[in-house]
């Protein structure tokens, strides 16, 4: 039995992941989408996660807010404040929290699911019926995945603008009206188009991860453990990575 | 007419890491009939027929299955063979997030392509009644006992009417009257279908009951062959002790 080298391993894991997403891919457009587990994912994934995420996004309003006011006073530039806090939450802040919680969340849940569904064999059993189970678990999670996470960004981004008015209101007293008009002037397309699309390869890594540790599971209910746990660190690192790809490639696109 | 021979395998090999499992395994059966395989805990039971099932690939050897060699398959033509092929796991392997009848309703709209709902309806029932479980139909798994899981596998098993059907210690941890029963809905389904099957236990009445053959295994091969009476009566101790 030939040695293997750390770098021999990292290669193999390395293929595995591809060939993972190769099937991924073939599996999309084939005959029989499962709709109904689609939407039963969509459901799960959006509901699970609304709770924390409407939580973190208006905590992380308030908290900007609360942070900003005295020094923002001491040049007298209260009023920028909403515009501040827009801008860093919506650009860069909310998608990343929020993936990073959706990692901790929903790619760890999908890790353990899977994971377990490997380890008692009922993912072979799916296999040996001559059903599916990439198409029925794997295709399903990713996709609704890669359209929650979007959209539960975007809903904590509305939070944080809330958490923010809240704060704002009670030490300035600044309008409803206004807090918004400042808020929402201050941002175009530079800023909306690049982090909403930022959030949907957010969502593809944190499906892809967690499917791809929950089928790699083999070994006792140990390595259920182990596959949530690595799905949260490793969907966490890609996320961090595809942020500074896309903070690259966008400023390369919009400001060169 | 020559008979059939629906698998046959010859000189199979396969090893997990450094450590051997089958080591020139070979079998064949035949078209419509039982085959029992004996042999003690961790001998490659299991990994035999995972091989045959194409869940695992074996590293040398070869292994035939309606007269195509599974190593050689593509993913198409691996599908239309588990269509044909049920398999029964060890550990009933039920879906844990379905209740039982969605568990019976999987393979059916998936692998039949049934889309009357009466019609699953019917064929779940009438497979759970052959296993004595047409109560559970709206539990969850985790809500059945050891026994009831076992025959619930078998059940989905069943539903599609396979024409060759591996069966992974059927009754292993059922009483004696169930055990019975299981045993004979297996040749049942042999009389009726004319499944061919491959049967690995631990428990001798139903190898008594269902066995056209058996086989005793024995460190990753295949140690001795014949009918039921033929091994009971065998002078070999190793091959006595397992009629006991
Ligand atoms: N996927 C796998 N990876 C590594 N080793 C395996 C794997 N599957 C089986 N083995 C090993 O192969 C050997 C034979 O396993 P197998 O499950 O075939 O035994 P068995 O004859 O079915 O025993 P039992 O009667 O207890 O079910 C065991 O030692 C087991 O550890
Ligand atoms: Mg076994």
């Amino acid at each position: 039995m030939p040695v293997q080298l750390p770098f021999n391993q990292t290669l193999i894991k390395v293929a595995d992941q591809a060939y993972f997403l190769k099937s991924f891919f073939r599996n999309i457009f084939k005959k029989g989408f499962e709709w109904d587990e689609f939407f039963r994912q969509l459901y799960v994934i959006g509901y699970r996660s609304i709770g924390i995420v409407a939580l973190t996004g208006f905590i992380l309003g308030v908290v900007l807010t609360l942070q900003s006011i005295p020094s923002f006073k001491a040049f007298g530039a209260e009023g920028y404040i909403p515009g501040m806090v827009s801008v860093s939450v919506i650009r860069e802040i909310g998608p990343v929290i929020i993936a990073l919680i959706c990692a901790g969340k929903i790619a760890s849940s999908i890790g353990a699911e899977l994971g377990s569904m490997s380890v008692t064999e009922q993912i072979d059993a799916m296999e040996v019926s001559g059903a599916n189970p990439v198409q029925f678990l794997v295709v399903t999670r990713i996709l609704a995945c890669t359209i929650m996470i979007p959209l539960l960004t975007v809903f904590a981004d509305g939070m944080a603008l809330v958490g923010s008015y809240l704060a704002n209101a009670a030490s300035s007293g600044i309008s409803l009206h206004l807090f918004f008009y400042k808020a929402t002037n201050i941002l175009d397309y530079g800023d909306l188009l690049p982090a909403f699309i930022k959030t949907i390869f957010f969502g593809f890594a944190i499906g892809f991860i967690g499917c791809f540790k929950g089928f790699s599971a083999n070994g006792g209910t140990a390595s259920v453990g182990t596959a949530a746990n690595s799905a949260v660190v490793t969907a966490s690192v890609w996320i961090i990575i595809i942020d500074a790809i896309i903070v690259q490639v966008g400023n390369s696109l919009l400001y060169s | 007419m020559a008979t059939e021979k629906v698998i046959e395998i010859e000189g199979l090999k396969k090893s997990f890491g450094d450590k051997t499992v089958l080591n020139g395994m070979s079998l064949f059966v035949n078209k419509g009939e039982n085959l029992v395989i004996l042999g003690k805990s961790g001998t490659g039971k299991s990994v035999t027929i995972k091989c045959i099932a194409g869940l695992l690939t074996q590293d040398e050897g070869s292994l035939k299955v309606f007269g195509e060699e599974v190593k050689n398959m593509n993913e198409e033509q691996l599908k239309a063979l588990r269509n044909r092929i049920g398999f029964l796991f060890q550990s009933a392997a039920l879906y844990d997030s379905m209740t039982v009848r969605e568990n019976l309703a999987f393979p059916l709209k998936r692998v039949a392509h049934l889309k009357d709902k009466e019609q699953i309806e019917a064929l779940c029932i009438e497979v759970l009644e052959a296993v004595g479980l047409e109560d559970a139909i709206d539990k969850m798994p985790a809500d059945l006992s050891g026994g009831m899981r076992k025959r619930m596998g078998l059940a989905r098993t069943l539903i599609l009417k396979p024409e060759i059907i591996l069966y992974d210690e059927p009754t292993t941890g059922l009483d004696t009257i169930t055990s019975r029963e299981i045993s004979k809905l297996i040749l049942d389904m042999q009389e009726r279908y004319q499944t061919s099957a491959v049967i690995i236990t631990h428990d001798m009445s139903c190898a008594k009951i269902t066995a056209d053959k058996v086989m005793v295994m024995n460190e990753g091969k295949c140690v001795a062959e014949g009918n039921y009476e033929e091994l009971e009566n065998s002078s070999d101790q190793f091959i006595q002790s397992f009629f006991k």
